[in-house]
């Protein structure tokens, strides 16, 4: 008789309920593995994370530890709050395209001007999901949303955001990456990112970024299947996917 | 420094001596005139007091990084001035939601838009009646001296942590600027345990802090709870003071820095016969209505002297009820002076004579 092995639970940092995402999107994916990593650092007792407004609102429903909700694109600062009373915490923030890249867009870039010791993770699907799927600043060029009916044009909206380019040249950031989900190696690098981005500010280098590339098939108005493959033929090749800034001594 | 010794301080200086007696060890501002000094003083001393001080990139910024501070269980103040307290307005809504304790000074400016660098007053309604989204209030105390500013600082955080909410010390541009003799209070605070703030489990079920209560019955329970407390504060907390009240046919109503000016006018007044009187609200919410009302009790008129278009002068009204005539006397820019306030008790004595 084979002898069993268990490969695969639920990390003791995953609080045991059904997500409220739609099928096929990469949220759950992305929250997975916050919470195994948090695990694997033995950080559950020292983790407070700090989501966002958006389809990360209920982050803190989800994560077995202590959470925070902020107010809309205001994570960062709160992150900053937390981070300076309690300096040997992991503080790290949840935020989606339409809340770090739009309203948010001052809190991310002065947290990573300050070198603040705060991970954010930033989850790029190119469009505001909570809302219904309208056009965000990470919208693709020609991407039809309901608020850029018939594409996005330049005239118009202007072009995507690229939040690691941008602020890998600020010298507070210390690890940058840009990660995607769409397949199981990519999720496997994802993981390994997240880690660095954790370590980094564990170490006390200074500020951490992960951008993961995500689904969001709903809005998309693709399947499960057809939006994992829309991110790698559309998404990556707009947002190039790697290490933008990695500090000595995480590598 | 001993706590007999007497110190000449500026205002903003004294408010932030004041913060760091209180216990306050975190504070996150941005620089506006005329509160530049706040942010001064601490970026100095809060480093060796053991603290930590972050110079925001923007108002918006500093209240939510005093959410997070607040949320992760410190002491934790900021300070602004009219301007910047409007672009504090939605983090407000979202710590007086939360229930977390903060202290918020605003030392404020003449206005609307971009207004002036003078004293003002014009900040009342958005403090008293909300300012931000949603059925809130903030505890707001109004000091009239910089000895004031220091003890209402100190004051402001017990209440604040008291009841779990945000207390809003209530200042102008001419006490800020200021400076008078002041003696520091030696004490040693003692905070208060915070079993919900969110420090990392370290042994207990994870704690979360947030504002979104979606099912209307949730909503509306939190509210109800809010409100409790906001009611328990209305019945614990209102300050007020008085001033030649008992037989007081005409009743001067001000606060902050334009009650000392009143109290001044009050006293000339008495000199030549008038009885005039001065009720002097401490906390501008909760408003100190019934002592108001006890004190305007043989007042023929009443008038509300404010640096404003008339804003208090609501709350006059309201309390007063119709029983007797309220007027009102402001300026903008600048606090009026005895004079101003002593023709115009002049004025009324003659109306009712």
């Amino acid at each position: 008789m084979a002898e069993t092995v268990k490969v695969y639970s639920r990390p003791k940092t995953l609080i045991d309920k059904p997500w409220h995402f739609c099928p096929g999107c990469h949220h759950g994916i992305a929250h997975r593995l916050c919470a195994e990593v948090v695990e694997e650092m033995g950080l559950q007792e020292m983790t407070v994370g700090v989501g966002s407004v958006g389809c990360g609102v209920f982050s803190y429903e989800y994560f077995n530890f202590d959470g925070i909700g902020p107010s809309h694109g205001r994570a960062p600062a709160v992150a900053t709050g937390v981070k300076r009373v309690l300096p040997d915490r992991l503080v790290f923030t949840y935020q989606g395209d339409g809340d770090l890249a739009a309203i948010g867009t001052t809190e991310m870039v002065h947290a990573a001007v300050r070198g603040e010791k705060i991970t954010i993770v930033f989850i790029n699907n190119t469009v505001y999901g909570m809302t219904g799927g309208q056009m965000a600043p990470t919208t693709l060029m020609g991407q039809v949303t309901t608020t850029s009916p018939l594409g996005r044009e330049a005239k118009q909206a202007g072009y995507p955001i690229r939040v690691c380019e941008m602020l890998a040249t600020m010298e507070g950031a210390a690890y940058v990456s840009r990660v995607a989900l769409f397949n199981p190696a990519q999720v496997v690098k994802a993981k390994k990112s997240i880690r660095k981005a954790f370590e980094t500010q564990m170490q006390g280098v200074g500020f951490s970024l992960v951008e993961i590339l995500s689904a969001c098939p709903t809005n998309w108005g693709l399947s499960p299947l057809e939006a994992a493959k829309y991110v790698e033929n559309n998404l990556v090749p707009v947002f190039p996917l790697g290490e933008f800034k990695v500090p000595e001594g995480v590598k | 420094m001993s706590n007999t010794e007497l110190l000449l301080m500026k205002g903003n200086e004294a408010i932030g001596e004041a913060a760091i007696r209180g216990g306050c060890r975190y504070f996150f501002g941005y620089p506006i005139t005329p509160q530049s000094e706040v942010l001064e003083y601490l970026a100095r001393r809060l480093p060796e007091a053991g603290g930590a001080y972050v110079q925001a990139e923007s108002e918006v910024s500093a209240i939510n990084m005093v959410f997070g501070a607040a949320a992760a269980g410190a002491r934790v103040m900021t300070a602004s001035s009219s301007p910047g307290i409007s672009l504090m307005q939605e983090g407000i809504s979202y710590i007086a939601s939360a229930q977390l304790p903060a202290v918020i000074v605003n030392i404020m400016r003449g206005s609307p838009g971009l207004g002036g660098i003078q004293p003002s007053q014009a900040d009342y309604f958005q403090s008293t009646k909300g300012g931000g989204h949603g059925d809130y209030r903030l505890v707001v105390l109004a000091p009239s001296t910089v000895q004031e500013m220091i003890d209402h600082t100190v004051m402001a955080f017990e209440i604040a942590e008291k009841y779990c909410t945000p207390v809003v010390v209530f200042a102008d541009g001419m006490m800020g600027q200021m400076m008078e003799p002041v003696i520091l209070p030696d004490i040693e605070p003692v905070p208060s345990e915070k079993p919900w703030a969110t420090t990392g489990m370290q042994g207990r079920g994870p704690n979360i802090i947030h504002t979104l209560h979606l099912p209307p019955d949730q909503l509306e329970w939190h509210n109800n709870r809010l409100f409790e407390k906001y009611h328990q504060i209305e019945a614990q907390e209102k300050r007020s003071l008085e001033y030649f009240t008992d037989d007081a046919e005409i009743l001067v109503v001000a606060y902050g820095i334009v009650s000392r000016v009143a109290r001044a006018a009050v006293e000339k007044a008495r000199e030549a016969g008038v009885k005039a009187g001065l009720f002097r609200p401490v906390t501008l919410w909760p408003y100190p209505s019934e002592a108001l009302v006890k004190a305007a009790g043989k007042a023929r008129k009443v008038l509300v002297v404010e640096v404003s278009m008339g804003q208090m002068v609501e709350d006059v009204r309201l309390a007063i009820n119709g029983r007797v005539p309220v007027e009102f006397y402001g300026r903008i820019g600048q606090v009026p002076t005895p004079e101003e306030i002593l023709n115009k008790i002049t004025q009324l004595i003659a109306e009712v004579a």
